[in-house]
């Protein structure tokens, strides 16, 4: 440690990983947060939370991570603030680009795979992102996608992601997935009303355990009708 | 039997001065630095504060230097970090208000928008691993509607109703988040005012490179106003008492 | 046998004092189907007559979109104006992206002025063959603006180019005044009756040779083509049933 850093209030408080002295400058931080998605036969629920963490310190109460990208695909992010909001502009402007050469708007499963293929355009300075698309497939089913930063991809029936995804992805797979039950459907489908009380749920318990989850709830449900937001409160601690 | 060595190219060992590879990178340490911006929404806009000091490591190196600048018509930009890249942040945006300036269209840089653009070249120098060592809190009243945002070194966004940068994130936060929280929209400027001495003079008793010279800046409707430097009341009696942590 | 011998590009001068490479163009202008802009305090409007080369061909798309605040409507070589087109959608791209604003529809023609003239002052290029009447509603209100291959920019309450727009333009500039406080209804109506004074002797405007843009404070750009434009239609009708009476 040199003399200036260690005279250096404001960058002292940085986590080890954050300092800068010895090798590389970490280009990255970790904002928190959790996003969380739930498909159903004819609908889609997103949830993230919108509290925005640096490691103690809460940087804002309402930031929010989850963005409308078109009239009803939804993206939900969560790890490096920065990075996902750069990324949501991205796609915003190519499918906005698409629109204009095609004259419609960008299916759920095209913006599924640019997004894919956006992420794997910055494999060797990944966007430090962990995005759930979701919206509806050309059937009208709701339809999940989760990807790793790099743009590995996935459909899914429901995922959670983000700082309490420890938490949340096991109460889904019993709640939404019905997995680890005997006698039990795994391949039944909720309906919307069971859907987005897991949802709510699974956030009300995370913001008790996970100091980077909480404040507030945005939530989105896509269906034939459009695309219905709501805020929730979550605890403010 | 000999043993055989087989030697694979992109294995080869470089020599021992290299140490460094992988791309090319532009960190340099922060020198000349100023501490805490703590601003908050009121009643009428928004209030923010920043000592007069710019120290260098922990010399108290100038001791009248002023970190918040006002951007245009109506917006107010406060800064903590290296004063060169808010130098070199001045030159920018000054050149972006004279070419908007020059347009003579009638229309607008607003607070949001420079916002933004100080935003993106943050993110673009972290993103070029070459970054800007600073903090910024820019404020403005658009259209009747308070704006009060934060961009840092990593290109980090947020909006919040109290914002404090560096030690403030720990010291006068906390005190934002108790008195102001959901009072933004009753505070008057008196209440303001006692609020962001208060948190100004508990930075000054702990942030060691804070210091008791500064200036209050304030953005309403009608405009910036950065006061004039002044000094806070403080009262050291205890600190006799205090034991141990160095003292 | 006379023959122009300062037409042969854009970057000689006749000794009269014009560019003949640039009036050509604009005769290309000329051309092209008429297209009618109007404004109100709130709500800028675009009106068109698509053509249709032949009875098995479609028509030829008169008004695009260029962002939410913002559209145009041209006259002349199509494939020209896409490029103008291309131009300014990434312009308004990059304004959105940089400042978080919507590009000012002033500037935005001023740029592709500046692209225009570049044409007509160096050698080996060809000026735009197309007019633009340009629509968008920005921070300073609802804007109209002619757009032509000379490079030359001006900004109007309401305008007409394109072929027999003289007879639209004529009956805009005894109208104007009363545009201010129309509703975007009215002056959608008053704009397809100036387009209507353009059309050739038994041509009509129907709902599949009209093209309607607008935009305005709380509307974002809208186009209509096909069915949706017969209301207007509709109402246009219905206004002359009533001035007749």
């Amino acid at each position: 440690m040199n003399f200036a850093e260690m005279h250096q209030p404001e960058f002292a408080q940085a986590p080890a990983t954050e300092r800068h002295s010895h090798g590389r400058w970490e280009p990255y931080v970790d904002n928190g947060g959790t996003s969380l998605a739930i498909a159903g036969s004819d609908y889609v629920v997103v949830a993230s939370d919108a509290r925005q963490s640096n490691g103690y310190i809460i940087n804002s109460r309402y930031s929010p991570k989850a963005f409308q990208l078109t009239n009803n695909v939804i993206l939900a992010t969560s790890g490096y603030a920065a990075d996902a909001k750069r990324l949501v502009e991205v796609l915003e402007q190519n499918s906005q680009m698409y629109f204009h050469k095609h004259e419609k708007p960008m299916s759920t499963t095209a913006t599924a795979q640019m997004l894919s293929n956006t992420l794997y355009g910055r494999r060797f300075f990944p966007y430090y992102v962990f995005p759930i698309l979701a919206g509806l497939d050309t059937e009208g089913r709701g339809a999940v996608f989760a990807y790793d930063p790099v743009g590995n991809m996935e459909r899914v029936v429901y995922r959670a992601f983000g700082s309490a995804a420890a938490l949340v992805q096991p109460f889904l797979d019993s709640a939404v997935g019905f997995k680890n039950q005997r006698n039990a459907d795994a391949t039944r489908l909720l309906d919307r009303e069971q859907a987005l009380k897991i949802a709510i749920d699974a956030f009300t318990g995370a913001a008790e355990r996970d100091i980077h989850t909480g404040d507030w709830l945005d939530i989105y449900i896509v269906d034939g009708n459009g695309v219905q937001h709501q805020k929730r409160e979550l605890k403010h601690d | 039997m000999d043993s055989i060595t087989l030697k694979v190219p992109h294995t080869t060992e470089r020599p021992a001065e290299i140490t460094n590879y992988g791309p090319t990178t532009h960190i340099s340490q922060p020198s000349v630095t100023g501490t805490s911006v703590v601003a908050f929404k009121y009643k009428d806009g928004i209030i923010m504060a920043t000592d007069c000091l710019a120290s260098y490591g922990s010399m108290a190196r100038f001791r009248n230097e002023t970190r918040m600048i006002s951007v245009g018509n109506n917006t107010l930009v406060g800064m903590s970090g290296d004063t060169g890249d808010f130098q070199h942040m001045k030159h920018t945006l000054e050149n972006l208000l004279t070419h908007e300036y020059d347009m003579d269209d009638g229309q607008n840089m607003g607070t949001r928008s420079i916002y933004k653009y100080i935003s993106n070249i943050m993110y673009g120098r972290r993103s070029k691993i070459d970054p800007l060592w600073n903090s910024y809190v820019v404020a403005g009243v658009e259209n009747g509607e308070s704006f009060l945002g934060f961009v840092d070194y990593y290109g980090t966004t947020y909006q919040s109703p109290t914002i404090a940068t560096g030690f403030g994130a720990y010291l006068a936060q906390p005190i934002l988040r108790k008195y102001v929280e959901g009072h933004e929209d009753e505070l008057t400027e008196e209440e303001a005012v006692r609020i962001l001495d208060d948190c100004m003079r508990v930075l000054y008793y702990r942030d060691g490179r804070s210091f008791n010279k500064l200036r209050r800046a304030k953005v309403t409707a009608e405009g910036v106003e950065i006061s004039e430097p002044y000094p806070l009341d403080t009262n050291w009696t205890i600190a006799n008492y205090v034991v141990g942590y160095g003292s | 046998m006379f023959r122009n011998q300062y037409d042969n590009d854009s970057s000689t001068w006749s000794p009269q004092g014009r560019i003949f490479q640039v009036e050509y163009a604009s005769e290309a202008v000329k051309q092209g189907s008429a297209v009618v802009g109007l404004k109100s305090k709130d709500h800028a409007v675009l009106v068109a007559v698509k053509r249709s080369p032949n009875e098995l061909a479609s028509y030829q798309k008169k008004i695009i979109r260029i962002d939410d605040h913002m559209g145009i409507a041209m006259a002349g070589l199509t494939s020209d104006a896409r490029v103008l087109s291309n131009y300014l959608r990434t312009e308004a791209m990059r304004s959105k992206m940089v400042y978080g604003r919507a590009l000012p529809v002033g500037r935005a023609v001023n740029a592709i002025g500046d692209k225009a003239q570049t044409n007509t002052q160096e050698y080996g290029r060809r000026p735009y063959g197309v007019g633009l009447l340009v629509i968008g509603h920005d921070d300073t209100g609802p804007h109209l603006y002619e757009f032509n291959p000379s490079g030359i920019v001006s900004e109007y309450y309401a305008y007409s180019i394109g072929s027999r727009s003289q007879s639209a333009r004529t009956n805009l500039e005894r109208n104007f005044e009363t545009f201010q406080d129309m509703s975007l209804k009215e002056l959608i109506v008053q704009g397809l009756r100036s387009l209507r004074d353009t059309l050739q002797q038994g041509k009509q405007l129907d709902a599949l040779n009209t093209s309607i843009g607008f935009v305005g404070k709380d509307n974002k750009m809208t186009i209509l083509d096909g069915q949706d434009t017969q209301e207007y239609l509709d109402l246009l009708d219905e206004g002359e049933a009533m001035d007749t009476e």
